[in-house]
């Protein structure tokens, strides 16, 4: 029985050694360890043998079932990972062939400059409003200190429907009609299109946007507009851009004063971009005069305020270095997909 | 506005500056500097020269050989001037200089042209002599220049000196941005001031000395003003004997260098005043005005005039003019008559220094297109009280030129006088608003240096006429502030109440929308609101169709730029065919176009502003790709049922069987379709074009951001695929819309799977079909429950005129 249980093992470790296929070797599992393989066939003659030797003979064969399985699972292990590194082998791919895109769209650099202004802004808490592009001139002017036939009015190149209503030419009014409404403090910034009769070339258009802001509560000093104002040019322009407020004069703001940033391009020390002074002009701002509280039914004497104007294409324009207004609103694929 | 700065210094003696730091510091003042020219830029040693000899080149006739004196030693040069005889004195380029320019008088090149010693045909030459080109300027700001040649001194001028300080080019051109409140920056004297304050030096302006024989001028001229609400102020002197000649060369250079030709004394003086005083000037020959009278009142309607510029003019009764008693002999304060304009045979004449109401000389110039040196400082508002000191400046410089005898007195028509405004101080106010902490007495201090006075009892500051933009407390702070400095105010943050920052609801929709259709694959796009009236054309429009209700532009840019738009159609498809005509390919874009449509034309209120969501694409893709765009687009908003199609609707821009307006819970919201062929052909589209236009307003209310989570499945789904033969006039919606009615709540999805016609299937039918998903939320659905609701299901197929497919 011994001997028999040798042959079987020799036997079955010398087939598993030239095994080359799994077909192969699952016959080979069948043939020895299989209900009808060899050693079941010899645990079925134990009833020939002598009842004193069946434990010794039951655990020889058990002995060869084990060897010869933990043969047959390194063979299939092996196996595996051959047929695994195979198939690693056959399936290289040339990965510098062309990506497959799902093609996204871009927004107008216009609208990419607006919501980073929207973001700081409603990050310090001021809420984002709009008014209507074709205004009362009352608004537009009048409210704003602008009084009939004030030079201003042709200074800004109206474009009248009628005598009483314009293309506005500012975002301005939307702060008139936002302190008339009467809720106090304000924060608020308003964006939009606004319109002056300019022909269109590479720095103008008959139709641009402004972002409008007004801040409004007791105690607002100028050096609040100067802090707030500042903050803003860092988050657009960089940490390390400088700030200059210049005097200037506005209708609606007493002081009022321009605001140039250090070039962010030579940071400050003159190139082309402006115009080699180091600074670049990028909004007029000012505290809102007592006339406009008046007017708009808010005490002079318990409030006041700050209000800035921002040209928002001039920003785009700057930020994106985009040398050509009139590319802004041609909508050429090829010059939307860079934003 | 420009000034030199030699100009400058005349009235504030002291001020020793660069030009940068003048333009640096003037600008942190407010008198903002944009830029400014050296006009002796480019010119580098170059000195007075006398020419001692003169003899021929032996090798070429039009050259000849001086020599020259130029103080220190002599030199040689060869020149082809035509113009220079021994004894002139002229500008020499010594060995190594520089010239601005040409001779030619082109345009100056940025480096200038070097100078260097060489030789002439075999003879040395060790320097040139100069044209005024050459030296940059002209012979309009240097008109005793020679047509031809080398510029020539007086004989007064120092040999050996520097040729460009003889000629006064050594000074430095500003200019400026003068903002329009300070009508008194529009003057060297208004400048000069601004400059004393912001350097701390003394001002010191013109003194002007009492003039005019013992004659009186009311016995040679009677002034009346009949409008005088047009007319504040009217001044007149006389001068006689006039002696017509050149200006002197200090007034010359002076006005030269700010750009001003010289013309003749007479002339010269009033644009001096002009420059000056920022106040027009007006000369009449006496002898012309018939009447000796000046007569100041409104035109009539329908007048002609001609102006001194020989041109004929229509009058209207807005318009000011200046009669003599007989006749019109000027439009006040824009240009004088061709009939009564100084010409080289005056003898007397009648200097007018008037101030005329701002905008009415504004609007007449703008209606007559005849904007003027004049009627631009006018326009500004000019302050009445400068007038006096203006004219009588102007005869001053009459005497001190001899360029005639001024008679005695001044008429003086100056009804209401106009006076200084008084301000109440406050410094705790102006801190308070600035948020700094200046004392009281430094902000005194700075009103003094402007020349505002202050009343201690009252405590007012006192503003003179001049400074017509100090009203209020704020406008005192303005000055304290750019005085102190804007650079010195602190940066703050405002205190007080927080306040919570958000979007309006409609721009937060906006920008979903945006982010989704990015998302598609579609582009952001932005065109004009305002557009042609031949878009309607051009989109099919019929004549009868609201969107031609445009609102007009009263003053447009253009035809093609004179209606607010009533669709954002043409923009979209003028962006795309630009891009077709680029050959770009598969462009996709879209816009948030606002567009305007009046609640009445012609407009008496404001029209509604509706917002349009508009998408166009061409290329890869068709009908319903768009329309997968617009559903992905309705579910982001949280509009998450059932968007339906109406293909009989107007929209003659599209394709009339590819078309279909957009309903949402019973409301349509917009549209959607491929291009007419023919709209597409005005455009010039040359592939099927695609759009959706959905109206922002109709959709706000259906907009949701709240989602609430409904539970995960429980239960498994069971579904049953439907074939069938349709008629060819049905809908699949209509197919969809039956299975949906029929199967209740049990049906989860039902989607399409197949649609053929053609072959097998008869003619007028085709074939659809569908898989339609069935589940229930607390339990697994029997057989006999899918039997139930299938047989519902067919029976309402069948009454439509569907069969199951065998």
């Amino acid at each position: 029985m011994k001997e028999k249980l040798e042959q079987i093992r020799a036997e079955a470790l010398s087939r598993l050694e030239a095994v080359d296929t799994l077909d192969s070797l699952n016959e080979i599992r069948v043939a020895y360890l299989g209900k009808k393989g060899e050693l079941t066939r010899v645990l079925k003659g134990m009833k020939d043998v002598a009842p004193e030797d069946r434990p010794k003979v039951g655990q020889m064969v058990n002995e060869t079932r084990e060897k010869i399985e933990n043969r047959l699972n390194e063979v299939r292990d092996q196996m595996a990972k051959k047929a695994r590194e195979l198939q690693l082998q056959r399936e290289v791919i040339d990965v510098t062939l062309p990506a497959k895109k799902i093609e996204a769209g871009h927004s107008h650099p216009n609208t990419v400059t607006l919501e980073e202004l929207e973001k700081i802004f409603v990050g310090m808490g001021y809420e984002v409003v709009e008014g209507p592009e074709i205004e009362y001139d009352e608004y537009n002017f009048t409210k704003l200190n602008i009084p009939p036939n004030h030079p201003a009015k042709d200074e800004q190149d109206t474009f009248y429907i009628n005598k009483d209503i314009v293309l506005r030419t500012q975002t301005s009014p939307v702060q008139a009609r936002v302190m008339e409404q009467g809720k106090l403090p304000i924060r608020m910034i308003s964006p939009g299109r606004v319109f002056r009769s300019d022909e269109v070339d590479a720095t103008h258009s008959p139709s641009f946007h402004q972002v409008e802001g007004l801040v409004v509560d007791k105690n607002i000093t100028f050096a609040d507009l100067k802090g707030t104002l500042a903050e803003f040019a860092r988050q657009v322009f960089g940490e390390d851009t400088k700030v200059k407020f210049r005097p200037h004069h506005f209708p609606f703001t007493e002081p009022s004063a321009e605001m140039d940033v250090s070039c962010f391009k030579c940071k400050g020390a003159g190139c082309r971009f402006c115009k080699g002074s180091g600074w670049i002009e990028i909004l007029g701002c000012g505290m809102v005069h007592p006339h406009v509280f008046e007017m708009c039914g808010i005490d002079p004497e318990t409030y006041t305020g700050f209000a800035f104007g921002v040209g928002l294409e001039r920003i785009a324009l700057l930020k994106h270095e985009i040398d050509d207004m009139r590319l802004m609103y041609e909508n050429d694929i090829r010059f939307l997909k860079q934003f | 506005m420009n000034t030199t700065l030699s100009w400058i210094k005349a009235y504030v003696p002291d001020l020793d500056v660069t030009a940068q730091e003048y333009t640096d510091a003037m600008t942190l003042t407010g008198t903002k500097v944009e830029g400014y020219l050296c006009p002796d830029k480019n010119l580098d040693k170059i000195v007075v020269g006398q020419i001692k000899e003169i003899r021929r080149h032996p090798d070429a006739d039009k050259l000849i050989i001086c020599s020259v004196d130029i103080g220190t030693e002599m030199i040689q040069i060869v020149t082809g001037a035509p113009n220079v005889k021994e004894g002139d004195k002229v500008p020499v380029v010594l060995d190594g200089g520089k010239v601005a320019g040409g001779h030619d008088g082109g345009p100056l090149p940025e480096e200038g042209i070097k100078i260097k010693k060489g030789k002439l045909r075999g003879v040395e030459s060790c320097g040139m002599m100069c044209s005024i080109e050459e030296l940059g300027s002209s012979r309009d700001m240097y008109p005793e220049a020679p047509e031809f040649g080398i510029y020539i001194f007086d004989e007064d001028v120092e040999v050996g000196m520097d040729a460009i300080e003889a000629l006064g080019m050594h000074d430095v051109v500003f200019e400026y941005e003068i903002t329009s409140n300070r009508v008194d920056c529009y003057s060297i004297i208004g400048i000069a001031r601004e400059a004393a304050a912001t350097f701390g030096k003394k001002f010191c302006p013109p003194v002007v000395t009492p003039t005019g024989n013992n004659e009186d001028i009311h016995d040679y001229l009677e002034v009346q003003v009949e409008d005088p609400d047009l007319c504040p102020r009217y001044c007149a002197r006389m001068v006689k004997n006039i002696h017509l000649a050149p200006s002197p060369k200090w007034m010359q250079r002076r006005l030269a260098v700010s750009g001003i030709r010289p013309i003749n004394n007479i002339v010269d003086i009033t644009n001096y005043i002009m420059e000056e005083y920022g106040q027009p000037m007006h000369a009449f020959d006496y002898d012309l005005l018939a009447g000796h009278k000046i007569v100041v009142k409104r035109a009539k309607d329908g007048d002609e005039f001609q102006t001194l510029d020989g041109q004929i003019r229509k009058m209207d009764s807005d318009i000011l003019m200046i009669n003599d008693g007989e006749k019109e002999v000027g439009i006040a304060g824009i240009m004088g008559g061709e009939n009564s304009k100084i010409t080289d045979s005056v003898q007397s004449m009648v200097f007018e220094c008037a101030c005329f109401d701002g905008t009415n000389i504004r609007l007449s110039a703008k209606r007559l297109g005849l904007r003027t040196d004049a009627s631009g400082k006018y326009e500004k508002g000019l302050d009445p009280n400068n007038a006096e000191e203006a004219i009588n400046r102007a005869c001053q410089l009459i005497e001190e030129l001899g360029a005639g005898e001024v008679v005695g007195g001044m008429i003086d028509i100056y009804p209401v006088k106009r006076g200084e405004s008084r301000v109440k101080f406050d410094a705790d106010r102006i801190n308070g608003l600035l948020g700094t902490a200046i004392d009281a007495d430094t902000m005194k201090g700075y009103f003094r240096m402007l020349d505002l006075g202050f009343d201690e009892e009252t405590q007012e500051v006192i503003a003179p006429s001049f400074r017509q933009d100090i009203h209020c407390l704020a406008d005192l702070a303005e000055e304290v502030a750019r005085f102190y400095g804007y650079d010195k105010i602190p940066t703050t943050l405002p205190k007080g109440e927080s306040t919570m920052g958000r979007l309006s609801e409609k721009l937060r929709v906006e920008t979903v929308v945006r982010r989704f259709a990015e998302f598609y694959g579609f582009s952001e796009s932005m065109t004009y609101s305002f557009e042609s009236p031949k878009v309607f054309q051009k989109l099919l429009i019929p004549e009868d169709s609201s969107l031609r209700r445009a609102i007009p532009i009263a003053n447009p840019l253009g035809e093609d730029f004179s209606i607010m738009r009533t669709t954002p159609l043409n923009g979209m498809l003028t962006s795309l065919a630009t891009n077709y005509n680029r050959r770009n390919k598969n462009v996709k874009i879209y816009e948030l176009a606002n567009t305007y449509l009046p609640k009445a034309l012609p407009l008496t209120e404001l029209p509604d502003e509706r917002m349009q969501f508009v998408l166009g694409f061409y290329g890869e893709g068709d009908f319903f790709t768009m329309k997968g765009a617009v559903e992905e687009i309705f579910e982001k908003l949280g509009m998450k049922k059932k968007v339906r199609y109406n293909p009989d609707c107007g929209h003659p821009y599209l394709h009339p069987g590819r078309k279909a307006e957009i309903c949402y819970e019973k409301t349509t919201v917009g549209y959607l379709g491929e291009i007419h062929p023919e709209v597409a052909d005005n455009y010039r589209l040359g592939e099927r074009t695609y759009v959706a236009v959905i109206d922002m307003p109709r959709i706000m209310p259906f907009v949701s951001f709240e989602h609430k989570f409904t539970g995960i499945a429980k239960y498994p789904a069971v579904s049953r695929d439907l074939s069938m033969v349709v008629p060819k006039n049905i809908l699949v919606g209509q197919i969809e819309d039956m299975i949906t009615l029929r199967s209740g709540k049990m049906m989860e999805s039902c989607r399409l799977f197949d649609i053929y016609e053609g072959e097998q299937i008869e003619e007028g039918f085709k074939s659809v079909a569908y898989s339609v998903s069935f589940r229930a939320k607390d339990h697994t659905l029997t057989d006999e429950e899918i039997t139930v609701v299938m047989r519902k299901i067919l029976n309402g197929l069948e009454g439509m005129g569907i069969r199951l497919r065998e």
